[in-house]
């Protein structure tokens, strides 16, 4: 084969090795593109008074704007008829579940990050635990929900149960009382969700910490800085843009998450919302999934206006992070 | 003057809103505290309407509906968890033995019939009734029908499809028990699916497709589907409310039951929530697409109600599953 020949066929390899690709990354966007259409065009009228709509655009009745939304899906609860249901008790329930998450896995994680990369010395145990971590991070989320129903909700068994009273701590009646065991609560789905994120928190707070120059660290302990100011004054706020962006994408990651509470038992229905971690609670993926199973074909339109929600809330989470990531990057360097 | 206005208005006030105040449901408005129900996602529709218009009543009470499905509503229910559980079947020996050992007596009320539905495409023009037989020789593990041929040499040489809901559902026990005996073995090779409406999917799109659901997913898609007429013996019927209503559509035409602890009864607002189900179950059943049960068995439940009538009229006192119509049974 001559020189040339040969030039040829490495280009066209090169060629057809980049129209693979091409196609690859086509296909799952095409996929995505006609998962989001499809909810898009099924969810749109539950999101939206048809009428207003009309009004607005087509006969330009700039008074009507504010009707555009229908607000009742986010303000009413579930019911039996589809033109009444609403996301209140699920949507409300999913920010208090998220809010008690987020208040246990943020210390914990980025604790446990901390104590593994900046204090304890590199061991055959801190190895271990640093192994364990990366590999609970690919346990399926429902086994967690075991983990969760056996540890939370139920202690195993060794306080409440059939035939003995639950044990009540606090002043009684009040939204901040406890219970235990928590049971079906916002405060067990919260512990239950910290266990599945954890890892991700764990592991994205880990890489952040190694991503910060070790002359930084050094330089600080050099003038005299304790291991503590050192971590808290240099390690910390170097990292702190990478730590967020990877509990705000484990925050969203748990908002998503069905499978370690429908273990737990939470319920579907249920016409309030919580006033404290005491509280019963349902989620909005819970309420989906419902949805998309009834036989009538307008609750399959209310289970597509409530994917719009969440991947909406999701979205915004999303910026959240991008958008911190990037002021707070440019704020250090 | 002005307060002989006032007084005016008062009184007018406090009379509108007694006209306004619920009558028959007692005062369901001073109840205060929480309910706990799951079980059968079957049921869940009706425990849905059922909670919706008793929660706008009784505004102090919180109460919950969860899906756990049949099997797992009873371990939740047997373990104290939870006040009434939602099932689909009626309870199994093994269950009913975890709540004596848990020393959990239970209040058994029918509140609504669910007809399952056998259907196939559309274009299926061979089929117009089978036997309880020839489903049992379909679905059944050990059974010789695989392709259409072998229950009428005049019908087509394709394989038949078959769909069926989960395994952990209260419609499969059923179906299960009606065709091949609590004992048999339901094929393995079928299309399974926890999603009602995957089945229809999947029988709409197949002509050699047979499947079987809740009769409430047929009448939403009855244009896509066609639903099988069932020869109990007595010449072919198709399910419909009046055919499962007057016990002929059998035996694919089963109760759906709330379980009450009897514990749980004694608290003020589940015995008003219980009152109220069983005062409204028959609207809200044929509003949700379920067949009311017929007035008499109605009366016998709210009886069985109101003398806390405890344990399960379905199991004979060494643990075998009684069959037959609800009515002759349930008493």
């Amino acid at each position: 084969m001559s020189g040339a020949a040969r030039t040829t066929a490495r280009l066209l390899q090169d060629r057809a090795f980049l129209l693979l690709c091409l196609a690859f990354t086509s296909l799952s966007v095409l996929a995505l593109c006609i998962l989001l259409t499809s909810i898009a065009v099924q969810g749109w009228s539950g999101l939206f008074d048809a009428e207003a709509v009309q009004a607005v655009f087509t006969e330009g009745q700039l008074s009507r704007v504010k009707d555009l939304v229908r607000w009742s899906f986010f303000s009413e609860f579930a019911s039996r008829r589809p033109a009444n249901a609403g996301i209140h008790a699920p949507l409300v329930g999913s920010v208090w579940v998220c809010a008690a998450c987020m208040l246990f896995s943020l210390p914990m994680g980025v604790g446990t990050a901390l104590y593994l990369e900046e204090f304890a010395a590199k061991s055959r145990l801190t190895r271990f635990i640093d192994l364990n971590v990366r590999n609970l991070a690919g346990v399926p989320s429902i086994v967690y929900g075991i983990i969760g129903l056996t540890a939370f909700s139920r202690m195993f068994g060794l306080i409440g149960g059939p035939d003995r009273e639950p044990i009540r701590i606090g002043p009684e009646g009040s939204a901040f009382s406890l219970t235990l065991p928590f049971g079906q609560s916002v405060l067990s789905g919260g512990l239950t969700l910290m266990l599945v994120i954890l890892p991700v928190i764990i592991i994205s707070t880990q890489e952040a910490l190694r991503a910060v120059p070790k002359g930084l660290r050094q330089s600080s302990l050099a003038l005299g800085a304790t291991l503590w100011q050192t971590t808290w004054r240099v390690s910390l706020p170097s990292a702190l843009p990478g730590i967020l962006t990877g509990s705000i994408l484990a925050l969203s990651r748990a908002i998503g998450e069905a499978a370690p509470l429908l273990v737990l038992g939470i319920p579907v229905f249920i016409a309030s919302t919580p006033e404290g971690p005491m509280s019963p609670f349902t989620v909005l993926p819970f309420q989906i999934f419902n949805w998309a199973g009834r036989p009538q074909p307008a609750f399959h339109q209310l289970a597509a206006s409530a994917i719009i929600v969440l991947l909406l809330v999701l979205l915004s989470f999303n910026t959240l992070a991008i958008y911190l990531r990037h002021r707070l990057q440019s704020r250090t360097s | 003057m002005q307060r002989a206005i006032k007084t005016c208005i008062l009184t007018l006030c406090a009379a509108l809103a007694l006209a306004a105040a619920p009558r028959g449901d007692g005062d369901l408005s001073k109840l205060k505290g929480e309910i706990k129900i799951d079980g059968s996602s079957t049921v869940y529709p009706l425990s849905e309407a059922i909670t919706e218009d008793f929660s706008k009543q009784a505004r102090g009470v919180r109460a919950t509906v969860g899906v756990s499905g049949t099997g797992g509503g009873f371990k939740r229910f047997c373990r104290g968890e939870i006040d009434a559980c939602n099932a689909s079947r009626p309870i199994t020996k093994a269950e009913r033995e975890a709540c004596e050992k848990a020393s959990i007596e239970f209040i058994e009320l029918p509140i609504a019939f669910d007809g399952l539905c056998i259907a196939v495409h559309p274009k299926n023009d061979w089929v117009k009734s089978l036997t309880v037989e020839q489903i049992r020789r379909i679905y059944g593990a050990k059974e010789s029908a695989r392709r259409w041929k072998d229950l009428d040499p005049s019908w087509p040489d394709r394989p038949i499809k078959v769909y069926s809901p989960g395994t952990d559902s209260g419609t499969f026990d059923y179906f299960r028990e009606v065709t091949v005996g609590k004992d048999g073995t339901i094929r393995p090779d079928m299309s399974v699916s926890e999603d009602d409406n995957v089945l229809v999917k999947g029988v709409e799109g197949d002509i050699d497709a047979i499947g079987y659901f809740g009769l409430t997913y047929y009448k939403e898609n009855s244009g896509l589907l066609r639903a099988i007429a069932i020869d109990g013996g007595k010449g072919p019927v198709a399910p419909s409310d009046a055919t499962i209503l007057d016990g002929t559509y059998t035996p694919f035409s089963r109760p759906l039951f709330i379980y009450v602890s009897k514990k749980a009864a004694a608290r003020a607002e589940v015995a008003g929530f219980v009152g109220f189900a069983i005062e409204h179950a028959a609207e809200l059943a044929a509003e949700i697409g379920y067949t009311p049960l017929p007035a008499s068995t109605g009366s016998t439940v709210a009886r069985n109600w109101s003398a806390r009538k405890t344990g399960t009229q379905f199991l004979d006192p060494a643990g075998e599953r009684v069959t037959g119509r609800l009515a002759e049974i349930y008493n």
